[in-house]
């Protein structure tokens, strides 16, 4: 069970929270002009990394808010939280 | 009555007599005992049938490694408990106790004889045996083995038990009492840290508590009494809790713990009423001390599973802390010094006993000792075979070869009437690998080891491979100020003399002169696998250890293996010729030991299993007979019975008044969202199918909602309130769901988007009146109110006020009839609901349920998602093209709807079906084929709704067809079990296409 560190309210326990999968993984901006395979590549090809991962999480039983979190698989450290919108850390690659 | 308790100790309170009922015998012990105890002090040994060859089986251990003694307690239908362990359980007045896996009694048992048909039930028996013939399974194979499996019997009615839930926060949680737990955990709270110490047990101090061996001794004293005076101190201290009786049941990432605490299993049964029986404790620490100790092993050898067979240190744990001894003539087999201590103090009570020992020779001040005391010594000898039926008599011995690997001279004959095993001690590492630690195999006593300890998490004492107390203290002392920061300078001084150990032997599968074959080497006593049995899986070919785990089931009973998972590694090793260390061990899964339901569910039970939601008329749907249906975590009325009609009368009778004349819904529970903000339709435009920026004010739309996978999410209908300003309802079900994902686009892919969402599904309630006379009802209620269809027409929306308070009002059906959905700030819910039933009366106003809400809006081909979709349904399935704008650019799932499997014609797509026997009601999830000979047969889609309805005096039914759309009037088959039903694919539609009665 995860502590996580919300970037609006602070830390508090994983049951308050819900995971949303990989992170930054942009809605295309025109999704008609798109092939198939290009459409197919956004809406269901995920990386699931073990080790360093990007996720989005959300304090749906708190402030509701989403936000990015970066996570090491292997052992569930969550090394950084950040805002949606803004930029991953780069010392996480 | 034999009396086995030859002298008093100070844990055992022989003025408080205790009587309990064991396989319905009445038996006496003391407070203090556990019920191992007390059966041993009356000579009981034999205390179970084992799993597999039902052989006689005994207490083996004296802690939550027993895989033997493992008993059903009490008889009542909703209080027994099954698997429960004897070495665990604490004596009190009026305990129950019986045997498991035994019939007709322990003593006598028909599965005996398993015993001796044991060359033809190998390792993977079951799965070799009951593959033929095939038709055999289900009648002849799995009726008998479920008779046959099993330990035990379930409780079969609910626990009346209280059972109790708490969280709790510590800077420090030091796991295990014994003598380095006590000494972290005073460490810790002398240092102002805020600590918790849990240990299993009764009583703090570990197996150090009742030691009473001269050569070991602290600052001059019994290493007990020092542990004693320590005990007195940390319990002065102000910032340390100390739990006993609580073991800690899984280690989760981030420190997060679950511990259970027993409160009131050893209280007789007047004194348990009305109290909580256990808690979970769910502990967050930010520092945590494991000091969970180690364990002993047995030793594998032919027949080393009869009662009276005990491991060594359990055998001096119920002399030294019990006052009883296991028998009176007792033989020692060991590889290490540990059995020397018990020897010794066997010897001192005045207990006849011997020592095997397999090392060649060995010298420390123990073995001095007992040479010294003269008690008998074979030094390079080998326990090669047990005699006795229920119990121990005899053994034999042979000398072992220079290179330990066979026996050499002749055999000779020992009786005994007590066999103590010491193979050596497995650290405790569980709690470590559970928090996600690795391990470090030790050759040179062939133990797994924590491996590193991270910052916030340590393993001390012998669960960390530190056996001799010097080194306990020593090192116990100096991690844990490193590991807190602090420099704790109490045991700078502390003057520790003890024996030290130089000599080990370790062999894992002990050389006989029999064939293996013809032994029984156990190494699993509870799932009763062999030596033989691992070299089998190996022959066969496994070589993974969690597959030769499964395939023999070795450490797979209750006990999880805590006494046989290293003897199985140690043989798989030694046959595979490969390292121990790099074979790894199987994993060590939560929990430790074995919980109770009740424990996990805490006060979850009854009424507080589920939140329930009632909508404000709930009350009037209670007093008018209404039967609820959960939607969600809401109760819906069902259907109202009158005059004890059953569920299809009630639901005919309410359809057709619904449509003859007016019927009434309680429709609260819909989810509404407000949404408001300039962008507010450019929102709506890019959540649904359809266009929204045309969509006058005070008018309604009906709306669509896709994922982005192109497949139906959700739909309800939305009104445009003001310029900026809608209201959305969704399914009742779907309310959260949509809620969520409409703030996931709006924060995450548009967060430019000017637009506010808030959940009011519970600010507002709703009655839905319709039928031709719900005009006429609703003119009664707002007589200011123009309702016609000019100024109030389908797909509006209104203001009005019933008395004085607003009402919303919207002209929309879910039903096919002229209808109106009002809508009142809760608080007056009930106000309205009665008011309108009032005005109803003159009217034949029918109250109706959610199941004649189903049947009426089937009539009119309207889907429920989640009823007539499953997620793989796109619009276009659902034959409702209409609804997909072709014009907008964009919106959720757009793309996904020309995908290359989403225009596949051959989908599942929606249909109706009419039975050629109109009065043939379908099964809703009946499957669809067009042939019912071939075999197996095609089968083409499923029946999604089906009713009878009474406005069209026939069987309707919604169902997914492939190819479906094109199929309308072809005939296809339901097979059912015991007949065929045909059916016509019809329109979806089955009552009044032109829609007339929308405006009736």
């Amino acid at each position: 069970m995860f502590l996580i560190n919300c970037p609006f309210c602070g830390e508090r326990d994983q049951s308050e929270f819900s995971s949303g999968g990989e992170a930054h993984i942009v809605r295309p901006k025109q999704p008609t002009e798109l092939s198939d395979d290009e459409w197919a590549e956004y809406l269901f090809m995920r990386k699931n990394i073990k080790g360093i991962q990007f996720e989005r999480w959300n304090h749906v039983h708190g402030c509701r808010k989403w936000f990015n979190v970066v996570r090491d698989t292997s052992n569930d450290k969550i090394l950084s939280v950040y805002k949606m919108g803004e930029k991953p850390p780069v010392n996480y690659k | 009555m034999p009396n086995y308790r030859i002298h008093k100790t100070e844990y055992i309170d022989e003025t408080k007599r205790v009587s309990f009922k064991y396989d319905g015998k009445t038996y006496f012990g003391y407070e203090g005992d556990t019920l191992a105890s007390a059966l041993l002090a009356n000579g009981i040994h034999l205390v179970g049938r084992s799993f597999k060859y039902h052989r006689p089986r005994g207490i083996v251990s004296c802690g939550a490694e027993e895989p033997n003694a493992i008993c059903q307690i009490g008889s009542k239908k909703d209080l027994t408990e099954p698997n429960v362990r004897a070495t665990e359980l604490e004596l009190h007045e009026g305990l129950e106790a019986s045997s498991q896996n035994c019939w007709p009694n322990v003593k006598f048992d028909i599965g005996g004889i398993n015993n001796f048909i044991s060359p033809l039930i190998p390792a993977g028996f079951y799965y070799k045996t009951f593959m033929w013939p095939k038709s055999f399974w289900k009648k002849v194979y799995e009726p008998l083995i479920r008779l046959s499996a099993g330990l035990g019997k379930s409780p079969t009615e609910p626990d009346p038990d209280i059972y109790d839930h708490k969280y709790v926060h510590y800077d420090v949680l030091v796991i295990g009492g014994g003598v380095s737990g006590i000494i972290a955990a005073k460490m810790a709270a002398k240092n102002n840290l805020k600590t918790l110490l849990v240990d299993d047990k009764k009583i703090l101090g570990g197996s150090t508590i009742y030691q009473n061996n001269e050569s070991i001794k602290i600052d001059d004293k019994l290493s007990s009494e020092w542990l004693k005076n320590e005990i007195q101190e940390i319990k002065k201290l102000s910032n340390l809790t100390i739990k006993t009786r609580t073991s800690i049941a899984a280690y989760h990432g981030y420190n997060f713990l679950l511990a259970k605490e027993n409160l009131t299993d050893h209280l007789p049964e007047e004194k348990k009423k009305n109290k909580i029986r256990q808690r979970l404790w769910k502990i967050r620490a930010k520092k945590v001390v494991i000091a969970t100790g180690s364990i002993e092993r047995p030793l594998v050898f032919n027949n080393n599973d009869r009662p009276g067979i005990l491991l060594s240190n359990s055998i001096n744990k119920y002399l030294d802390y019990y006052g009883v001894t296991c028998g009176e003539n007792i033989i020692l087999f060991t590889n290490n010094d540990s059995a020397y201590e018990t020897s010794i103090s066997l010897h001192k009570k005045g207990i006849k006993n011997l020592i095997v020992d397999l090392r060649k020779s060995a010298s420390s001040e123990l073995i001095k000792q007992a040479e010294s005391l003269g008690i008998k010594i074979y030094f390079n000898y080998v326990v090669t075979n047990t005699f006795g039926y229920r119990k121990i008599n005899s053994l034999e011995i042979m000398k072992l070869s220079e290179d330990g690997n066979t026996t050499v001279g002749d055999k000779i004959k020992l009786s005994c009437d007590c066999l103590g095993m010491s193979g050596g001690w497995t650290p405790m590492v569980h709690m470590h690998t559970q928090s996600g630690g690795k391990l470090d195999f030790r050759d040179e006593d062939q133990v797994f080891l924590p491996k590193e300890n991270s910052e916030d998490q340590i393993s001390v004492g012998s669960c960390n491979g530190d056996f001799d107390l010097e080194n306990i203290i020593d090192k116990t002392v100096n991690k844990i100020n490193k590991f807190l920061d602090i420099d704790n300078q109490d045991y700078q001084d502390t003057n520790i003399i003890c024996s030290k150990e130089n000599d080990k032997r370790n062999i894992w599968l002990l050389p006989n002169k029999i064939p293996l074959g013809k032994t029984k080497c156990f190494i699993d006593f509870q799932n009763d696998s062999t030596a033989k049995d691992i070299k089998l899986a190996l022959k066969e070919g496994f070589r993974s250890i969690e597959h030769v785990k499964r395939y023999t089931t070795t450490g797979m009973a209750t006990d999880q293996g805590k006494l046989s998972n290293m003897h199985a590694l140690g043989i798989i090793a030694d046959t595979a010729g490969v390292k121990m260390g790099t074979l790894g061990t199987t994993t060590f899964r939560p929990p430790f030991t074995p919980l109770t339901f009740g424990t996990l569910v805490g006060r979850n039970v009854g009424k507080f299993f589920e939140v329930v939601r009632k909508t404000s008329m709930h009350e009037w749907h209670v007093k008018n007979n209404a039967e609820f249906e959960n939607v969600g975590q809401w109760k819906r009325p069902w259907y109202y019975p009158k005059n004890g009609e059953n569920m299809h009368d009630a639901v005919q009778r309410e359809s057709k008044a619904a449509r003859d004349n007016a019927g009434i819904l309680d429709a609260s529970t819909l989810g509404k969202i407000d949404i408001q903000g300039t962008d507010a339709s450019e929102f709506l435009n890019r959540v649904y199918t359809n266009a929204w920026s045309k969509l006058a004010i005070g008018k309604c739309r009906y709306g669509l909602m896709l994922n982005e996978d192109g497949m139906v999410y959700d739909d309800g209908v939305t009104t445009r309130i003001s310029e900026n300003h809608y209201l959305m309802t969704t399914t009742t079900g779907g309310a959260a769901n949509v809620l969520s994902k409409l703030e996931d686009y709006l924060q995450t892919e548009w967060p430019e988007l000017d637009v506010y969402l808030t959940s009011v599904t519970d600010h507002y309630s709703t009655a839905s009146i319709c039928g031709p006379n719900s005009k006429k009802i609703l003119n009664k209620l707002f007589p200011n109110l123009d309702l016609s269809d000019e100024n109030f027409p389908h797909m509006s929306f209104k203001e009005a006020k019933l008395e004085n308070i607003n009402c919303r009002i919207m002209r929309i059906s879910f039903t096919g009839e002229l209808s109106y959905e009002i809508n009142i700030e809760s608080k007056y819910g009930h106000s309205l609901w009665k008011m309108c039933i009032e005005a109803g009366k003159e009217f034949n106003l029918t109250p109706y349920g959610t199941e004649t809400m189903h049947l009426l809006r089937a009539e009119k081909g309207f889907i429920i998602v989640g009823q007539d979709t499953d997620g793989t349904m796109t619009p276009s399935d659902l034959q409702m093209d209409w609804i997909v704008s072709k014009k907008k650019y964009d919106f959720i799932g757009k793309r996904s709807l020309y995908r290359s499997d989403t225009i596949r014609e051959d989908r599942k797509q929606l249909v109706g079906l009419l039975t050629d026997d109109p009065k043939e009601i379908l099964e809703e999830g009946a499957q669809i084929v067009s042939d019912v000979k071939s075999n197996p047969m095609d089968m083409l889609g499923h029946v999604t709704s089906s009713y009878f309805s009474p406005n069209l005096n026939k069987s309707i039914a919604l169902a997914v067809v492939k190819s479906g759309k094109t199929m309308k009037g072809q005939k296809l088959i339901i097979p059912m079990e015991n007949k065929n039903i045909n059916v016509t694919v019809s329109d979806t539609i089955f009552l009044d296409k032109e829609n007339k009665r929308l405006n009736a």
